[in-house]
């Protein structure tokens, strides 16, 4: 429940990619899949396993936990180092595509990015 | 009847013990039980009994809540097994040395654990001490001239031990595996041995299916204890969970063993696997080191869990 919570505080701080006309979700309503710029690492979970971006997007992972996690590209587009607690890895995503990505350490934590065109 | 061959055979610790000596080996119930002859027989019998340490998850580099000072909890595990009596023959640390290859910290292992009074460690890797280059640091320090990545066996005196290592491939939403490379020479490495002959296995990630849904299991485990079945006394060695569990099946006896650094929760007990803080006086208490007895003719080891209270 606090990684839901989490999630949706999330939603809240990033107005421009969540339309006006949407209203604000409980927990029980995070979506599975959301946009937003920044994803975090909590209890060996990715918040958003799914994240849908316009290319050109940055997204944020930052990890709460105590163990080290990494952010790490299924097919090597791109690799944090191990991110100890609260550090964080960027990485701007330029082309429309999937990406998936998974903790090299854990490799049971997986996610998303889905990259949309700029202008759609 | 066999004899003391085996022992040297394989090429491990020779000169500890049966130079210039023999063994009787009789079968009792299904275990061995040897009993030396030739020169410097009293010394041998003596010896016929040994025992070694357990070590697990170190974690070295390791700052987080649940213990900023894993340097010193492994400071005092090494106090713990330097006050064993015996000594340990030899030392077996089932993986995570290093807290995510943080600088230093294999050499800050491997230092301390060569002034222990035992004449080696043997090493597995868990997931921290290969995630960021694949295994080259690791296998570049511990495992070269090995069979394979990382595994190993050798044979103490009378003991069979295999080191497996299922950590290196990892892949996206998959659990660890020990892969077909490493189940086939694992196969032909048992083979040749008699169904009486005790087996140690030891490795980092539990090779039974501990909490397969935190990751607790190894993919392919199944298939390296079906080649474990046959045998009287198998024992298997694990850590990764930092916990002590324990569990039976047939003649196979699985123990996890305690960390050196930090606990980590009952499976299945919270959100998550990872580091859990207890209060700082009950820290020591939940961390610990391990040591094994073998006994001829007992038909599992002893395996006695010390914590670092």
């Amino acid at each position: 429940m606090e990684a839901l919570v989490a999630a949706a505080a999330l939603w809240l701080a990033w107005p421009a990619v969540a339309p006006a006309q949407t209203p604000a979700p409980t927990p029980a309503q995070v979506p599975a899949q959301m946009e937003g710029t920044q994803v975090e690492i909590r209890a060996h979970a990715f918040s958003a396993p799914t994240v849908t971006v316009k290319a050109g997007t940055t997204v944020t992972w930052i990890n709460h936990d105590d163990d080290t996690h990494t952010v790490t590209s299924s097919v090597d587009t791109f690799r944090s180092p191990g991110l100890d607690t609260d550090e964080t890895f960027s990485y701007t995503f330029t082309t429309p595509g999937t990406y998936e990505y998974y903790c090299t350490l854990h490799p049971l934590m997986t996610g998303k990015v889905i990259v949309t065109p700029e202008r759609s | 009847m066999s004899d003391g061959h085996e022992v040297d055979r394989r090429g491990f610790l020779q000169c500890m013990a049966w130079t210039g000596t023999g063994l009787l080996w009789s079968v009792v119930g299904g275990v061995p039980r040897s009993r030396a002859f030739g020169p410097g027989r009293a010394e041998a019998q003596s010896g016929e009994s040994f025992s070694f340490v357990q070590i697990s998850d170190t974690h070295i580099g390791f700052k987080g809540a649940a213990n900023p000072d894993a340097l010193g909890t492994f400071e005092a595990a090494i106090a713990r097994i330097k006050a064993l009596d015996p000594k340990p023959a030899f030392l077996i640390h089932t993986g995570d040395i290093t807290h995510a290859q943080k600088p230093g910290a294999f050499d800050t292992v491997s230092e301390a654990l060569k002034g222990v009074g035992a004449e080696r460690t043997f090493y597995v890797p868990g997931e921290n001490d290969v995630f960021a280059d694949g295994g080259t640091e690791y296998l570049n320090r511990f495992a070269v001239g090995g069979p394979g990545r990382g595994w190993q066996t050798f044979d103490y005196r009378g003991v069979h031990f295999v080191g497996l290592v299922n950590v290196l491939n990892f892949k996206a939403g998959k659990l660890g595996s020990l892969g077909p490379e490493q189940l086939e020479w694992l196969e032909r490495n048992l083979a040749p041995l008699p169904s009486s002959t005790p087996v140690v296995v030891f490795a980092h990630v539990p090779l039974w299916a501990v909490y397969p849904e935190w990751g607790w299991v190894t993919d392919d485990g199944t298939q390296a204890l079906g080649y474990l079945k046959r045998f009287g006394s198998v024992t298997v060695l694990n850590g990764h969970i930092h916990q002590i569990m324990q569990k039976v099946e047939g003649n196979v006896t699985f123990h996890t063993a305690r960390s050196t650094s930090f606990p980590q929760p009952a499976p299945g007990v919270g959100p998550g696997p990872g580091p859990i803080k207890v209060p700082v006086e009950e820290l020591r208490g939940v961390l610990g080191v391990r040591e094994v007895r073998y006994a001829p003719g007992q038909s599992r080891l002893a395996v006695v869990d010390t914590s670092l209270a």
